[in-house]
């Protein structure tokens, strides 16, 4: 049965397996001279104290290549239940071949547990590969990328670590199951991949942030985290804040929510432009032709702070096994539908 | 004498309410050539997939070979299945396929499955999605036979193929029962495919079991008998009227019984096999008139 | 060696044609003794019948000591039919070919020939019985 399911396999395998060896060719290749320069551009600006242009220079130089091999890892499990897990089942459904090798000596059961074993291995093994080589490569980058594409980040952070194992495990038992109840390939594949989005999506708008509590802290208002400052004419001349999706202190945190709270604590109501703080744009620090940094200063003083609720980058790990374990517990699950549709429903 | 496939009151539901078999007791004895038939929808594949292990009963119970169905690897080793329109990997080649039996089974029969293939020009680097029909039949045919079981199930296997292919393939199949004692299950909604090969017959219709017996005592058993038009309830005790039909003159009856017919008064004449089952097919229940055929919206 | 055939249309049971065509050669001299009958398989294998109608007739066969079963090597002819019956097979099939000159030449078309010497071939049997 292991012969048979790798024959069937071995063409997707093989051809899988030699996109990825092309991929880590290529990381293996522009990735040390890339860290190389990460590490000379970090020595230089520590001196000159030029780091953030620095930063935003080199992401800036690699930003493609890093979208792309962050949505490579994020696609390849998609890729492995809709093209290897749900045809799988439902091929042989059409074809009706189930039946030839049902008529070996194998149990239906065996014939599921090694189709879905092998198959789940073998994505399990390409998403973990990639995803680790991935990781390995845009290191430097993750160390530079802008706040909203941190390693923590919901948009990265699905690209790296070993979640992507996580997610081709699912994608695999999610096309199996899918292909037991429906039956017919396109079908089955078009479900497969609405259900795996819809899932991926869901995950770190509504699952992810609460996977662990998150850190709910005060910070100074300053330079660090203030996007901008704008006066609008219209509104009596109160300056508007806007803040930053940072935490000064913490960099490369996954910020939930964030807000000023005013001097007795209480938030300030943000309507997507900004905060307002009633501070004196006529004169003093905030009058027009001020500094910059003399404004935040003396908003500050007058005691208004940022409040976020975030995930340290050190939850990195924490975050990625927790959720690599939600999603092998939903690949159980959905394993053992298979099961119990193997027993009840197919014949 | 032992019993191949022993059914109890058998019977299938597919969802809430459609009956695929319902109430069908019937004892298939070993050693024979078992013919299956019936109408299209007949419940026939659903009697095979259950005797194969595939569905499980709703009701009733059934045993193969002395045991349950079940799916396990022991079991499944003893019953062959041949599936309908012999569904084979068209990806793979005629060799794949006779190594993908040669592992999956304990006790494959290596050197029948290359006999086979040779024999009905399987070339073993042909990708099994270029053969003919009639050679995927044989393909899937010499699966079946080289996994050596003791009752191999066939459902409608030449249902689909030509003339020729028909004939080569119950040639092939009746040399392996000539040279391997198995019993064998054949389904057909065909009698004429099955005539010269089954030694038994199961007519199955409407999901019931009809009648069941070997086919030289079903032959010796049933006659038609003509002659001056008579009510049924006249008959003999001992004839079980079958089916019948009069005009204002005369009656045609097919009778079962074990007694010979001495009235002189019939003209009796044997029936064929196929006679004997379209005079079951054609059956209506007592009391039950004869439905006008009737499109219905 | 004799090939056997099967007339699906005749009415008669598969397992008597084999018996009367093994019969038949015998009475032709096709068949002798010490000639072997087609094994089980090959007869099987070739007109794809059910491997016990021909294990029926080669029985019945045996039944009636014109064959007999070796075992393991097939069924063997041990008893012949022909006799000396074969030496008039001459003269009656000349006389035959005249009586159906005749026939034709008072007219009578093939249908009329066979039912006259059909029904003239049953009635003596017929008063036989009777």
């Amino acid at each position: 049965m292991i012969w048979l399911t790798w024959r069937q396999l071995r063409g997707s395998a093989i051809a899988m397996a030699a996109v990825l060896a092309v991929i880590g060719a290529v990381l293996l290749l522009t990735g040390p001279g890339m860290a190389a320069r990460h590490t000379a551009g970090l020595a230089d600006c520590a001196a000159q104290s030029t780091c953030l242009q620095f930063y935003d220079r080199f992401f800036g130089d690699y930003d493609t290549p890093f979208l792309a091999v962050s949505l490579l890892v994020v696609l390849l499990p998609a890729f492995a239940g809709l093209f290897w897990a749900a045809p799988m089942i439902t091929r042989e459904l059409e074809a009706g071949t189930h039946l030839l090798a049902w008529s070996q000596s194998v149990t239906r059961r065996r014939w599921l547990a090694v189709k879905l074993g092998i198959t789940c291995l073998l994505a399990m093994a390409a998403a973990c590969l990639c995803g680790l080589m991935v990781t390995w490569w845009s290191g430097p980058l993750d160390d530079s990328a802008p706040a909203d594409l941190a390693l923590v980040a919901p948009l990265v952070f699905g690209a790296r670590g070993v979640v992507p194992m996580g997610y081709a495990a699912f994608a695999v038992a999610l096309g199996v199951a899918v292909g037991m109840f429906v039956r017919r390939t396109l079908p089955a594949m078009a479900l497969t991949l609405a259900v795996f989005a819809a899932v991926q999506i869901a995950m770190p708008l509504l699952v992810r942030p609460h996977l662990m509590a998150p850190v709910t802290s005060t910070f100074e208002i300053g330079p660090a985290n203030v996007e901008g400052i704008s006066v609008d004419r219209d509104g009596g001349g109160t300056p508007r804040i806007r803040l930053k999706s940072v935490t000064p202190g913490h960099p490369g945190s996954w910020v939930l929510a964030n807000g000023i709270l005013d001097p007795a604590g209480r938030p300030l109501a943000d309507d997507g432009g900004g905060s307002a703080v009633p501070v004196s744009t006529t004169s003093g620090p905030c009058a027009p032709g001020a500094a910059f940094g003399a404004c935040t200063t003396e908003i500050n003083r007058l005691g208004y702070r940022q409040r976020a609720t975030f995930h340290p980058l050190e939850r990195f790990w924490p975050l990625q096994w927790i959720e690599t374990g939600i999603y092998a517990a939903l690949a159980l699950g959905l394993a053992g539908s298979s099961f119990w549709a193997i027993r009840r429903r197919l014949s | 004498m032992n019993t191949v496939v022993q059914a109890r009151q058998l019977g299938k539901r597919y969802g809430r309410r459609r009956w695929a078999l319902r109430d069908c007791t019937v004892d298939i004895p070993a050693g024979h050539v078992v013919g299956l038939v019936g109408p299209n929808g007949a419940g026939k594949t659903t009697l095979l997939k259950l005797a194969a292990g595939r569905l499980e009963p709703t009701s009733g119970a059934i045993t193969v070979l002395g045991g349950p169905p079940a799916d396990t690897p022991g079991q499944l080793a003893r019953v062959g299945f041949v599936a309908q329109d012999a569904p084979v990997y068209t990806q793979l080649t005629v060799a794949e396929h006779l190594r993908l039996g040669a592992r999956l089974n304990p006790r494959w029969d290596a050197g029948l499955a290359s006999e086979r293939a040779a024999r009905f020009g399987l070339t073993p680097a042909h990708r099994a999605g270029r053969l003919s029909g009639g050679q995927r039949a044989q393909l899937a045919l010499t699966l079946g036979l080289a996994k050596r079981p003791e009752l191999l199930i066939l459902d409608e296997p030449v249902a689909s193929l030509d003339p020729l292919a028909r004939r080569e393939f119950m040639q092939g199949l009746m040399e392996a029962t000539a040279e391997h004692a198995f019993s064998v299950v054949l389904s057909s909604h065909l009698v004429s495919d099955l005539e010269r090969v089954c030694d038994f017959l199961v007519v199955l219709v409407d999901s019931r079991v009809l009648v069941a017996g070997e086919v030289e005592t079903l032959l010796a058993t049933h006659h038609r008998l003509t002659g001056p038009r008579r009510d049924p309830g006249r008959l003999p005790a001992g004839q079980q009227v079958i089916c019948a039909s009069h005009t204002d003159r005369q009656s045609t009856y097919v009778v079962r019984t074990d007694a010979p017919i001495h009235d002189p008064a019939w003209t009796v004449t044997p029936l064929g096999l196929e006679d004997l089952v379209l005079a079951y097919l054609d059956r209506r229940p007592a009391g039950d008139p004869r439905t006008p055929l009737a499109v219905r919206p | 060696m004799i090939e056997f055939y099967l007339d699906t249309r005749s009415g008669v049971s598969p397992y008597q044609q084999l018996v009367q065509q093994v019969r038949h050669a015998l009475r032709l001299g096709l068949l002798g003794e010490g000639d072997q009958l087609p094994t089980v398989k090959e007869v099987v294998a070739h007109l794809a019948i059910n491997p016990n109608t021909v294990l029926k007739a080669y029985r019945e066969l045996e039944h009636e000591g014109l064959v007999a079963a070796r075992q393991g090597v097939g069924t063997f002819v041990t008893a012949t039919l022909a006799g000396t019956s074969l030496a008039a097979h001459g003269p009656l099939r000349l006389e035959l070919r005249r009586w159906l000159a005749k026939a034709r030449r008072a007219g009578l078309d093939e249908e009329s020939i066979e039912a006259l010497f059909l029904t003239t071939f049953r009635t003596p049997a017929q008063e036989d019985i009777a």
